[in-house]
């Protein structure tokens, strides 16, 4: 069983994180990232050639850091894989003991380096988790066709509270939870007030009892990072005044206070009500993770042993 | 209707600069409406390529014919006598009507002039936005009249992703959001309970995935 949802389950606030592949076939990059990381997250995501920029899959990716001894939230997007390749896939990933599984849309492909490529979209992330679901609890493939074996998954969904219409966002919340997530991540949060506003609309329809919400946080490693993420990245709101704070450092110190202030973020996170963890996406910072979950007090992780589905 | 471009001229003239006798054979449907291959299309690019061919040292017999509908057989064949002594036709209706030239004349040599781009509508003069994706399974009464098979750049059937920022699609400011669109919509209408629910996957086999389609009409059928 999943490590994570084990955690969860019991009701440990769980610190998730990120570890993107490498552009090319090296492990040794994964095995130096989960060197970092070890025994300061409960699971590391594993993005899926994120930004549509081609890299090591995700599958391999997951491989490499369970033979680490780091539990990987392996993350399936729906612009590169049929519902053929995607039950397939799933398949190969429960062979190698990857039972978390992150459904997603995925980015538009002309963000990345394939611009001419021809997405799929066959099912969308809503979809997935309902494949996924099926696959895990009915035994079966889409259509009906057993499963030899069984597919143990924990099924994570990603939601934007900033994305437009905000007032369709817990909609589609509540649509990933129907569809069979047991937990959420989020995209980043800078704009606490709406975050807020949004976490109550969550408990409003008790959704928070239904799923495992975990706050996204992204350390602002410099001004021009803080900028482009203002500017350029879909989904985020980065408000004025956290550039501004930002500014208002020397140079030098930017990044300790981008550190700082994610501290700041992780306690103000923690005691939302319906929030059941954090998610840490230091972006090509991957060695900064542990530093900061140790300055927001989340060291040492509690331990649960790892049990395995033919356990 | 069936929206398409001209192709660049120098495109064209790689297809048809080793031949004299050149027919531009124009379609009265749809691309005539989109002003890319009716008659003033058809004129005008014999005498761009008349231009061109003759800056290359080349004196091209250039002629037109536009025809009312380049996709039935019955219209197709008033061609006959002006393909008949040319040395190739350059269609410029949609990718159908060249195909259905190609089988009807089919010793001489079609190319098209023309790429066939999307079924959509007018939006402002001389503008044009793809509004369907001819899936051959229409769900236009889920989606308050806002197909997001052909809209949403994802064709998400539970939108919108996270990607939708005031109004628009995250691949860019010119495109709208379809989600978004569609969330007006019925919100307007008071039926965001369609919205709630959850669409399952889609069957692709009505759509090109099942292989090239077919539709009969018993009644018209001889």
């Amino acid at each position: 069983m999943s490590r994570l949802k084990m955690l969860l389950d019991s009701g440990h606030f769980a610190v998730t994180g990120e570890c993107g592949p490498p552009k090319g076939p090296d492990g040794s990059v994964i095995r130096k990232k989960a060197a970092w990381l070890k025994g300061a997250l409960d699971a590391v995501n594993v993005t899926d050639n994120q930004t549509s920029i081609v890299r090591m899959s995700s599958v391999a990716a997951s491989k490499l850091l369970i033979d680490e001894g780091l539990e990987p939230v392996m993350q399936m997007v729906c612009r590169d894989r049929n519902r053929i390749a995607m039950q397939s896939d799933i398949f190969g990933d429960s062979a190698f003991g990857i039972q978390n599984l992150l459904c997603l849309s995925g980015d538009h492909q002309t963000f990345g380096n394939q611009t001419g490529a021809k997405n799929v979209y066959d099912v969308d992330s809503i979809q997935l988790l309902q494949i996924c679901r099926t696959l895990r609890d009915d035994n079966t493939v889409m259509g009906g066709d057993p499963v030899e074996g069984n597919v143990d998954l924990f099924l994570g969904a990603a939601s934007n509270p900033f994305g437009d219409p905000f007032e369709a966002r817990v909609m589609r919340l509540k649509k990933k939870i129907d569809a069979g997530a047991d937990f959420i991540q989020t995209q980043c949060i800078f704009n606490m007030d709406k975050f807020k506003l949004f976490m109550n609309m969550v408990r409003d329809q008790g959704l928070d009892e239904r799923v495992h919400i975990l706050a996204g946080v992204i350390p602002l490693k410099s001004l021009p990072m803080a900028k482009y993420m203002a500017k350029n990245v879909s989904g985020v709101d980065l408000p004025e005044a956290i550039l501004d704070r930002i500014k208002g450092v020397p140079k030098k110190a930017r990044a300790e206070e981008g550190i700082k202030l994610a501290v700041e973020q992780i306690a103000e996170l923690k005691a939302i009500k319906g929030v059941h963890g954090i998610h840490l996406m230091a972006i090509e910072w991957e060695e900064m993770a542990p530093r900061i979950v140790e300055a927001a007090g989340l060291l040492p992780r509690p331990t649960v042993n790892r049990v395995n589905a033919a356990d | 209707m069936i929206v398409a471009s001209r192709k660049p001229l120098e495109e064209i003239i790689e297809c048809v600069e080793a031949e004299r006798k050149i027919l531009v054979a124009g379609c009265g449907a749809c691309v005539a409406v989109c002003m890319a291959g009716g008659e003033k299309e058809a004129e005008l690019l014999s005498i761009e390529l008349r231009m061109a061919l003759k800056l290359r040292g080349r004196a091209p017999d250039i002629k037109t014919a536009t025809i009312q509908r380049q996709c039935e057989e019955e219209f197709v064949q008033t061609l006959a006598s002006e393909v008949e002594d040319r040395d190739v036709v350059i269609s410029i209706g949609c990718g159908a009507g060249v195909q259905f030239l190609a089988k009807t004349f089919a010793d001489k040599r079609i190319v098209p002039g023309l790429n066939t781009e999307f079924i959509g509508v007018v939006t402002a003069p001389g503008e044009f936005e793809e509004v369907c994706a001819a899936c051959g399974d229409c769900i236009l009464h889920l989606t308050g009249g806002i197909c997001p098979i052909a809209r949403c750049s994802k064709s998400l059937l539970n939108g919108p992703c996270g990607g939708s920022s005031n109004g628009h699609c995250e691949i860019g400011e010119e495109a709208p959001c379809a989600w978004q669109l569609i969330f007006d919509k019925l919100k307007a209408a008071g039926r965001l309970d369609l919205m709630a629910r959850i669409h399952a996957p889609k069957n692709w086999s009505t759509s090109r995935d099942g292989g090239p389609r077919r539709a009969t009409r018993k009644e018209q059928k001889r």
